[in-house]
């Protein structure tokens, strides 16, 4: 094979733009290696460097500035043979620091090519994230007041496996370009050339300046070593191959019968810790056991562990329609953040609403029917308040039934959780 | 009988399942982020793919790469993480890759309430992107549209090759909900038209009928084509105004031409009733039992729950209220889809009632713009 190149659409850079030495650069790699077409794709990103997918005859694939990185690496994840090689300025490196930063730590098999010529070339010139400080840049006094960075040495420090620099004059290019191709990972290769169209009218940089800069830079040799490890879609594919297959959703089948009919709703108001929202998915398991239809509507603060903690659940044997709570059946208050947080609901609550309430705690004033219990009294613990009560409604036939709410218990705990949970039903069996 | 329980995005997880999803990105949002966990448990161990990116636009680009190799991809955030996801959007539409997207919709605007649900973004969705092209937006009710809906949008987005949104809600997202999945009838899969690799393939070439381009993958036996450039149907940049033109034409029409295939609504008729409410996502429940309560009154009104958002059902709408005078248009935003009865019903008195205040829409409020206005 002579060549990856399009022979019917030519490179059209500047005259002298060291992109065009590249070009021919990846071709020659990829030809020598025996890289055929359909076997590679060439990612480009934007800018000049974004005008490479056209003058190859390969797998193409030209997206949005600054993210080429992220459709390389869903293209590897999806086609794991596949030669994938990045395009990038030094423009794109900027915009899409947070890509260039993940790639290297994943480690997944892409080399990058950023095509560094020290600003933008296509915009007119102005400053990049490695124009040196010195330089005279279409950004006026920009760039004077930033610090260039070094990409291979952030590229090791973020933990890419391969980093090299090489100067797009080199002889060695090629040789270089095969290298970082043929590595297993992710490899990421600093190619420093020039811009005549904009840099270079006013800034000196010649072949030689550009080797002599790059003589002076730290080696990365380091970082290579301390970051060899398995390439990341390998890794993937062995983790994953590891991960338990999640059975379908567990099926409820109707094997009680609900004490009530119609649309019922259950509100519960305590703390964080007081396992609320595990007593509404109860209920709903309950009900579904009695064949009802079930919703849960959960209240917490983002935060964990303090706070709020509220659920509302409605139980109807017919569709429920309205998730919210309009007329509640029963309100089990267990802690006064959860009053704070519903102090309007209670204040409304009619003569129709059955409240249980944990000794102590204060209400505002409504017209609801309150029963208050003393968990303590009869030795439960806050932790299983909320279950106890729902055991309490369930020995009274309200809402549900105690073979309703067993079986949702069996349905949601292993055997050790259920024998407990069967105590505290017990516990909280009328006296 | 037997019944399931779960969230909505357990079941917009289940859902893409079923359709075939076999590549997932996603960035951690609440109220969206159950999407991510259902789709870590169960794609990697089917061996697909499931990545979270280092940001939105990186989640969105994995996908849209994925897609391009042949994957199907689906990727969840909320209103946030779609203001990300715009550029990227407008890519998908322009180069017609298949996409699903999830929006699990939160107050606004900005970092607004992570934890209270909106209706919010449903003029975004529409028109986040920058080209003004019609893009697919489905809304689903209950926790079963989820499942069903989410099944749909990727037929879609294969048939179409193009981005199709979920317009969900933290208050049907996050809402735990018994649904019987054996008994919901999910479309049957549609998969993207494959291309003839033998013949002198095109990327983007249509002709005759067809609309939509067929497709061979990145990575296949025959390179390929995928650009972000205003392109004729080689694939390459062009600035021929025909060319462009005719594109941009097609990728109008595509989607406006065929709204009638996918045009997913739910209805109740009441006899005599002269007032339409039309309603959906999460506020269509509370229309429900507003419309339910008020059928025997003296203010009886039909419902007209709209499951297909975008491109507007505009045929769907049109024959639904003609036999109305009064229509009742309930959004959890302060006026966004009534825009579109508006312009689509000049003649009939148009009543809205709105609400941005992280609260659920009451059926009582609903009843009270019904008998009043
Ligand atoms: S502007 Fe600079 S980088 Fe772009 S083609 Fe011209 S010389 Fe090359």
């Amino acid at each position: 094979m002579d060549s990856l190149l399009n022979e019917s659409r030519p490179a059209v850079f500047c005259p002298g733009c060291s992109h065009e030495k590249v070009m021919h650069g990846v071709d020659q790699a990829l030809t020598g290696m025996g890289i055929a077409a359909e076997g590679v794709v060439i990612v480009s990103d934007i800018g000049c460097s974004g005008l490479f997918d056209v003058f190859f005859n390969t797998h193409a694939f030209h997206g949005l500035h600054g993210r080429a990185l992220t459709y390389a690496t869903g293209i590897k994840m999806a086609r794991p043979h596949l030669k994938v090689i990045v395009t990038m300025g030094d423009g794109g490196l900027g915009i899409g620091g947070a890509h260039v930063l993940s790639t290297c730590r994943r480690n997944i098999d892409l080399t990058l090519l950023v095509l560094n010529n020290f600003n933008y070339g296509m915009t007119g010139g102005q400053c990049s994230a490695t124009t040196p400080r010195e330089a005279v840049v279409g950004s006026g006094f920009l760039n004077r007041i930033e610090k260039p960075m070094d990409i291979c040495q952030v590229a090791g420090a973020a933990g890419a496996g391969y980093l090299d620099r090489v100067s797009a004059y080199d002889k060695g290019l090629v040789a270089a370009l095969k290298a970082a191709m043929a590595f297993d990972g992710f490899s990421l290769v600093d190619i420093w050339g020039i811009c005549p169209g904009r840099y270079t009218r006013r800034n000196k940089l010649t072949p030689k300046t550009i080797e002599s800069d790059l003589a002076q830079l730290p080696s990365l040799d380091d970082f290579m070593a301390r970051n060899a490890r398995v390439e990341y879609s390998r890794a993937y594919r062995q983790e994953a191959a590891r991960q338990p297959v999640v059975s379908d959703p567990i099926r409820i089948k109707a094997s009680c019968t609900s004490p009530m009919a119609g649309r019922s709703e259950i509100v519960l108001l305590g703390s964080a810790g007081q396992r609320i929202l595990t007593a509404g998915e109860l209920l709903c398991l309950s009900g579904a056991a009695a064949g009802c239809h079930a919703t849960q509507k959960n209240d917490y603060p983002i935060t964990v562990m303090r706070g709020h903690s509220v659920t509302e659940v409605i139980l109807s044997d017919t569709e429920i329609e309205y998730t919210g709570i309009e007329n509640p059946s029963s309100v089990i208050v267990l802690a006064a953040e959860g009053v704070n947080r519903r102090k309007k609901m209670l204040s409304e609550l009619s003569s129709d609403t059955h409240v249980i309430k944990a000794a102590g705690i204060e209400l505002p004033a409504c017209q609801a029917v309150i029963s208050e219990v003393d968990f303590r009294a009869r030795k439960i613990k806050a932790p299983d308040w909320a279950l106890a009560a729902l055991a309490i409604l369930a020995w009274q036939n309200k809402i549900l039934t105690v073979e309703m709410l067993k079986a949702a218990l069996k349905l949601r705990f292993n055997s050790a959780v259920y024998e407990k949970a069967l105590r505290v039903v017990e516990k909280a069996a009328p006296q | 009988m037997a019944l399931n329980l779960m969230e909505g995005n357990e079941a917009i997880g289940w859902g893409a399942m079923a359709a075939g999803c076999n590549f997932f990105a996603g960035y951690p949002i609440t109220p969206a982020t159950g999407i991510y966990n259902t789709m870590l448990k169960l794609l990697p161990p089917r061996g697909g793919v499931c990545l979270q990116g280092e940001d939105e636009i990186a989640s969105i680009g994995f996908c849209l790469g994925a897609s391009m190799a042949g994957m199907k991809t689906m990727t969840a955030t909320s209103g946030p993480g779609i203001s990300l996801y715009s550029e990227q959007i407008s890519f998908a539409i322009g180069s017609e890759i298949p996409v699903v997207i999830i929006d699990v919709q939160r107050l606004g605007p900005s970092t607004g309430s992570a934890t209270k649900g909106a209706d919010g973004d449903i003029q975004f969705l529409r028109w986040g992107s920058s080209s003004g092209l019609p893009v697919i937006v489905l809304a689903p009710v209950d926790v079963k549209d989820c499942y069903l809906l989410t099944g749909q949008a990727f037929n879609l987005a294969e048939q179409y090759r193009c981005p199709v949104f979920i317009a969900a809600n933290k208050e049907i997202s996050m809402t735990r909900e018994t649904l019987d999945l054996e008994a919901l009838d999910m479309p049957s899969i549609i998969n993207r038209q494959m291309a003839d690799s033998t013949a002198s393939f095109l990327p983007f070439g249509t002709g005759g009928k067809q609309q939509v381009p067929g497709f061979l993958p990145i990575g296949g036996d025959r390179p390929v084509r995928q650009t972000s450039s205003t392109h004729g149907a080689d694939g390459y940049i062009t600035t021929d105004p025909e060319q462009i033109a005719a594109m941009q034409a097609r990728l109008d029409a595509k989607l406006k031409t065929a709204v009638s295939e996918f045009t997913c609504f739910e209805e109740l008729n009441v006899q005599n009733a002269d007032t339409l409410v039309i309603a959906y996502g999460v506020t269509a429940r509370a229309a429900k039992a507003a419309v339910r309560r008020l059928e025997k009154s003296d203010h009886p009104a039909s419902l007209l729950i709209l499951k297909t958002l975008w491109p507007v059902p505009e045929a769907l709408i049109r024959e639904k209220a003609a036999s109305c005078q009064h229509i009742v248009m309930v959004e959890m935003n302060l006026g966004q889809y009534v825009r579109e009865l508006r312009r689509l019903l000049p003649d009939k008195k148009i009543d809205f009632l709105g609400q941005m205040n992280g609260e659920l829409i009451k059926p009582g409020q609903i009843m009270e713009v019904i008998a009043h206005g």
